[in-house]
């Protein structure tokens, strides 16, 4: 069951502030995500606080890098259940963990970090682990281009 | 740093993707909840049963791994006397 708006709403900030989009209804999500062309990152935010505690400032870290994906955004886990779904449809191969990061090159996945991959490390581990998915969506175009 | 944090003062292993080993093979891949008196409570759970698994217990990890939990139980406890080991799922390739 989703938490009262009011206190999840400083975590939703603590994204949207650093520029990225927050993706709320399906429509949101298909309108981002359905064209399948370029570059994007969706982070899966989480109230959790043992992984996306550490998450949500990585992901403040990690966005001040040189190279980033064409669109970066978010989707909000027990919180926006219809667009969360939708969203993770686009990465269905993977399977749902919150928070999560998902790393899209014309609609295919070139990187994903799991919630195994968050917990219990350090932001500035976890920004390392978004970095290489930065680079990794850029290191994908550059070969294909 | 920031970071809100809803539910502190947990176990150390609280909220962590673990590997849980069994006898005979036996093996549970979850979120740590606690340990109590009934056991390991686990949540989001994957389970490996040797009799039954397609693959080597090693390439059933892997998989994981990389494309997450396939959750076959919600919940789960699993009796004291079943948990032989817990170990990170990160941690659990070094230790094997």
């Amino acid at each position: 069951m989703p938490y009262h708006e009011m206190m999840v709403k400083p975590m939703r900030e603590e994204v949207t502030r650093l520029g990225i989009k927050e993706l709320r209804t399906v429509a949101d999500v298909d309108a981002a995500l359905g064209s399948s062309e370029g570059t994007a990152m969706v982070f899966v935010n989480s109230v959790c606080g043992c992984a996306a505690g550490g998450a949500r400032p990585a992901l403040a870290m990690a966005v001040s890098h040189g190279v980033k994906p064409q669109q970066l955004y978010t989707v909000f886990a027990g919180q926006d259940l219809d667009a969360t779904a939708r969203a993770r449809s686009y990465f269905a191969d993977y399977q749902p963990s919150s928070p999560s990061v998902a790393f899209l090159r014309d609609g295919e996945v070139v990187h994903f970090i799991h919630r195994h991959m968050i917990e219990g490390r350090p932001p500035q581990v976890i920004a390392e682990e978004i970095i290489k998915g930065f680079d990794k969506v850029a290191a994908e175009g550059a070969r294909a281009e | 740093m920031s970071g809100h944090v809803f539910h502190p003062g947990h176990e150390e292993l609280h909220g962590v993707t673990v590997v849980v080993e069994g006898a005979e093979g036996m093996t549970w891949v979850g979120r740590y909840h606690e340990r109590n008196d009934r056991g390991v409570q686990m949540h989001d759970v994957a389970l490996y049963e040797p009799a039954s698994a397609t693959l080597p217990l090693s390439a059933w990890i892997e998989r994981l791994m990389k494309f997450g939990i396939r959750v076959d139980a919600k919940h789960l406890v699993i009796p004291n006397e079943s948990a032989i080991r817990i170990v990170r799922l990160t941690e659990y390739a070094q230790s094997t």
